[in-house]
Order: structure tokens, then C-alpha cells, then sequence
């Protein structure tokens, strides 16, 4: 644990692609238990900074924590082994291979075995759907299954934290309505939830707290019912 | 009749050696969508690891039993060539896998130009072609007119159960699996806790060998130089790219189909064509068929 108790820190964080500087010192905490959403436009920088906390990307400078361990310099699939989940933009399913290769792929770091079978069972229980097409390719599974093969995967790393980038993008309301229930329900079986959303209302009501991102720094956090009736927030990304 | 068995004998002969190097162009190329242009030179040091490892263990012990010498062979020959392999991608490939492709495609030719000229120069080798001692009895069987030999036998089965297992590695494995992960999209495999390097290391050593296999069987029955690499290399890459580079399975079918280009060929036309038709068969299926025969076409994700 940090200092303050955060389960997730991340303190000043400088991440470049090259010349262009994508976050210009970012600092966030996420603490056991919570729903915290990052918000922002298109290009802001939301999913470049859970790919800085994953390790795909290379960190300029700032400090991030997670429990008591330094992820700076630990390669990605170490943090995965760590305890971070990352349900990746796009949904990054392995078309090729079937949904139950793509949940078995995602065990690939576990040393508990045994619990592995009840793991496959809460996830065909939560989503009941990817028992059926278990044996089915990853890529004949229809949008909104493919974001629910994305998070079982996830929750088959049996990480503490989860990051999710943008599991609303492509999927119709009552799609996105099931997804974030879904959050809900795994956050109140005690994973911790950093998501990242341009879909700003349906992530203030999920959430407990949220920052909002603009072109790479953070310029707004705090709970989330006071960001949803903060009139330049309304304005800006509630339509409003 | 007898003469067509025959000729499909030698072609099943021919083309498993193919299909086994073919599988290392294939998965390496599947994972790292590179062109390890070294891969025939060290299917010919293979052979050599087969020499000196049966040499010494018939000099040392002669009396053992022929199944124990090949399997020592194999397994040595397996092993070194493995290691070779990955030694080479760490050194020569990882350093340049954000280059542009064109780097790694001539850094793997200047690699497989090492090997050969390394082995010319290396006293033990030299330039002179060599046979590896008989490492189980040469009997021939007449079969009604067909004539098959115990080596004959040897290289298909022993080939047959390879290609078997491969296939059930990347099918049934974790780490197969993984293989299969990363050549889809190697960006998301880390976030599944998948060690991509070390995949991809044990890509390299698995494909190697494999062509070990064939380094093995190739020497038992037929005379083995530092430059055999290139043409069977050529053959082999042929091979995976008519059966959809790529492709596992298509990597095999590809082999046997260039191993019956290289039987058949002598039979309607003069010997010395051999390499023409190999490659006039490569462009025509490049141009109607550009992903091969089990190739898929290339789908643009979005």
C-alpha cells in the first residue's frame, strides 16, 4: 500500500509518443473497492495513460504505484501477474482463436490452478452467452459479445484492479446499459474499477469518482454526482 | 505402375524433409510476419550437429543398439539447433523488431551467409560434402516391383509423427495457443499475462528443431555441404508460401507438393528444370492465388 492507502497511485506522470506529448503530469489515485471513471474527448489522452499503467507504453517521467510495487520498468505481461486487468480499446479479441481458448490464454500468469474451474464458472454465470459459443472463433461473436468475452478475459487474470478502456464504443444503449450493470456487479464482488469512457453520463452513474482528461492533463475531479451537475462538464460532454 | 509407386514414394520421401523446414519459415513468419532467411543455413547446421553427435557416439560405443544412436542423434541435433536458433534471434532479429521489415529480411540472409562461411572455414566441416555414418541398417524390401528402404521408412513415419505433434502444440497447448495469439495481434497478448518474447523465443526453437528433424533424416540419406542450406532452404520457403506462409498445415501440404515438383519433374522433362518449375509454380500461385492454399486473405482490422 501507498502511503495514503491508494490501491492505484499515479503521481506526475510524462508520457511522448516521440515529439508529441501525450500526458503532461497526470496524477490519480484509485483506492480499493472504488468505480473511479476518467472522462474526456477523443484524443485527450484516456486511453494512452491505461496503457502507460499496463507497461505497453514507456513513461517519461512521474511515478506509478500499485499496492506497494513500482510498475515502472515492469514489462507488461508482469503486471498483468500483478494484479492489473486491462479490457483494451477495441476489445482486442484473438478472432482466431474460440472464446474459450481466449479465456484460457488470459490464465496464462495464474499459480492458482485449482480455483481456475470456479473462475470459468462465474464468468459462464455472469455471462451466460459465452457458455454457449464457448467453442465458437472469437470472430464470429456479434460486438456486444465480443466486449463480454473482453471482460471475462479480464476477470479470468484474476486481477484486483480492472482498467477499462471505452467498453461502451460500437455497442446500442440497451448493450451498454447490460455492460455497465455488469461493472457494477463485478465491482461489488470486490474488483476495483478504473474506467475510461466518452460515454460521460453512463460512467458518472456507474462511478463512485471521475477525473476528466483535456489534451493531456487533468483539469476536473471529484465525486461523481457533484462532476455530473457541474455546469462546464454538462456543458462540455453531457450534452447540456 | 510400380514405377508411379515408386516415384510417389520418393516424392513422400522428398517432400517430408520440405515440410519440416517449411514449418519453421511458416511459424516464425505467422508470429513475427518476418522472413527468416536463415532458416535453410541452419537446417544445414543440423545436419552437422547430426554428424559430429552420431560420429562420436558410434566411435565411443559401437555396439549400441541403432534406435538408441538415432534417437541420441535426434535429440542432440534437436537440441544444439534450438539453441543456435534462439541465440540468433536474440543477437540479430530482437534488436530490430520496430526496424522496417527490409532490416531483418537482409540481417537473416547476412546471418544465413555467416553460417554457410563460417562451416566452409571451420576445419572440422570444410567444404568437402560428407555422409553421416549409417545410424540404422540400409535394408531394401521389394515390395511387388516398389523398392522401399528402412530409411525411406524411417523419414516418412518419423516425419509424419512430428508434423502430428507440432499440430497438436499450436492446437492443444498453451503455449501453442499463445503462438497463435500473438500472430493475430501481438499488442493485446501481453495484457492476457502472455510473455511475447519468450514466446516468440520458443517459436524460434521449436521451428528449429523441427528442421532438425529434417536436418537428421535428410543426412541419413543423402550427402550433407555447408551450402546444401540454400537450395533446400529455397525448396522449403517454396513450400510454406504455395501452402499459405503462415499456415501450419498448409506448410505441409506445400512440402509434400514441391517434394513430388522435384520427383516428377525428371519424369516428363529434363532433370536440370527442376528449379524452373518449382518457381514458376511459386508465381503463378502468386498471381491467382496470393495467400497460398490454405492462406486466408488478409482481413483488415478496424
Amino acid at each position: 500500500m501507498t502511503s495514503n492507502g491508494a490501491l492505484l497511485s499515479v503521481e506526475d506522470l510524462h508520457v511522448a509518443y516521440g515529439s508529441i506529448r501525450a500526458l503532461h503530469g497526470i496524477s490519480l489515485e484509485v483506492h480499493e473497492g472504488e468505480i473511479v471513471t476518467l472522462i474526456g474527448a477523443n484524443g485527450a489522452g484516456k486511453s494512452t495513460l491505461l496503457r502507460a499503467i499496463s507497461g505497453l507504453v514507456p513513461i517519461q517521467s512521474g511515478k506509478i504505484r500499485f499496492g506497494s510495487a513500482d510498475l515502472r520498468a515492469v514489462s507488461a505481461h508482469r503486471i498483468v501477474e500483478m494484479g492489473v486487468a486491462h479490457v483494451p480499446e477495441g476489445r482486442g479479441i484473438f478472432a482466431n482463436l474460440t472464446v474459450m481458448e481466449n479465456l484460457k490464454l488470459a490464465t496464462w500468469s495464474r499459480k492458482d490452478r485449482k480455483a481456475l474451474r470456479q473462475d470459468y464458472q462465474r464468468v459462464f454465470d455472469v455471462f451466460p452467452r459465452l457458455a454457449e459459443r464457448q467453442n465458437q472463433s472469437g470472430g464470429t461473436l456479434s460486438g456486444g459479445e465480443q466486449q463480454m468475452l473482453a471482460v471475462a478475459r479480464a476477470l479470468m487474470t484474476s486481477g484486483r484492479l480492472m482498467l477499462l478502456d471505452e467498453p461502451s464504443m460500437g455497442l446500442s444503449p440497451v448493450l451498454v446499459r447490460d455492460i455497465f450493470q455488469t461493472l457494477r456487479a463485478i465491482n461489488a464482488a470486490g474488483t476495483t474499477i478504473l474506467l475510461v469512457e466518452q460515454n460521460a453520463r453512463q460512467a458518472l452513474k456507474l462511478a463512485h469518482r471521475g477525473y476528466v482528461l483535456e489534451t493531456g492533463s487533468i483539469t476536473l475531479s471529484g465525486n461523481a454526482a457533484e462532476l455530473m451537475v457541474n455546469p462546464s462538464i454538462k456543458k462540455a460532454y453531457l450534452g447540456g | 505402375m510400380e514405377f508411379y509407386v515408386q516415384q510417389i514414394l520418393n516424392a513422400l520421401q522428398v517432400g517430408s524433409v520440405y515440410a519440416l523446414i517449411a514449418l519453421g519459415y511458416t511459424m516464425v513468419y505467422g508470429i513475427l510476419t518476418m522472413i527468416n532467411f536463415a532458416h535453410g543455413d541452419i537446417f544445414m547446421v543440423s545436419t552437422y550437429l547430426a554428424f559430429f553427435t552420431s560420429t562420436l557416439i558410434l566411435g565411443l560405443a559401437s555396439g549400441l543398439n541403432p534406435i538408441v544412436v538415432f534417437i541420441a542423434t535426434l535429440l542432440t541435433a534437436m537440441f544444439g539447433t534450438a539453441l543456435l536458433a534462439v541465440v540468433i534471434e536474440r543477437l540479430a532479429y530482437k534488436p530490430l523488431r520496430t526496424a522496417p521489415r527490409i532490416s531483418a529480411v537482409i540481417t537473416a540472409l547476412g546471418v544465413g551467409l555467416f553460417l554457410e562461411n563460417f562451416m566452409v572455414a571451420f576445419k572440422p566441416v570444410g567444404p568437402a560434402p560428407r555422409f553421416l555414418p549409417h545410424l540404422i541398417p540400409a535394408v531394401n524390401f521389394n515390395i511387388g516391383g516398389v523398392t522401399v528402404s528402412t530409411i525411406q521408412i524411417v523419414i516418412i513415419v518419423v516425419s509424419a509423427l512430428v508434423m502430428l505433434l507440432l499440430d497438436t502444440i499450436v492446437r492443444r497447448t498453451m503455449v501453442g495457443t499463445a503462438m497463435r495469439a500473438i500472430s493475430w495481434d501481438k499488442f493485446t497478448a501481453p495484457l492476457m499475462g502472455v510473455p511475447v518474447d519468450r514466446v516468440i523465443s520458443m517459436t524460434f526453437a521449436l521451428g528449429a528443431s523441427i528442421a532438425a528433424v529434417g536436418g537428421t533424416l535428410y543426412g541419413m540419406a543423402y550427402t550433407i555441404d555447408p551450402y546444401m542450406g540454400i537450395r533446400i532452404g529455397w525448396w522449403a520457403f517454396i513450400s510454406a508460401v504455395v501452402g499459405g506462409i503462415g499456415n501450419i498445415r498448409g506448410a505441409m501440404i506445400g512440402g509434400f507438393i514441391l517434394g513430388f515438383v522435384e520427383i516428377f519433374t525428371p519424369v516428363f522433362l529434363p532433370s536440370t528444370y527442376r528449379d524452373f518449375v518449382a518457381f514458376s509454380l511459386l508465381l503463378v500461385l502468386l498471381i491467382f492465388r496470393p495467400t497460398g492454399i490454405l492462406g486466408r486473405p488478409m482481413v483488415q482490422k478496424v
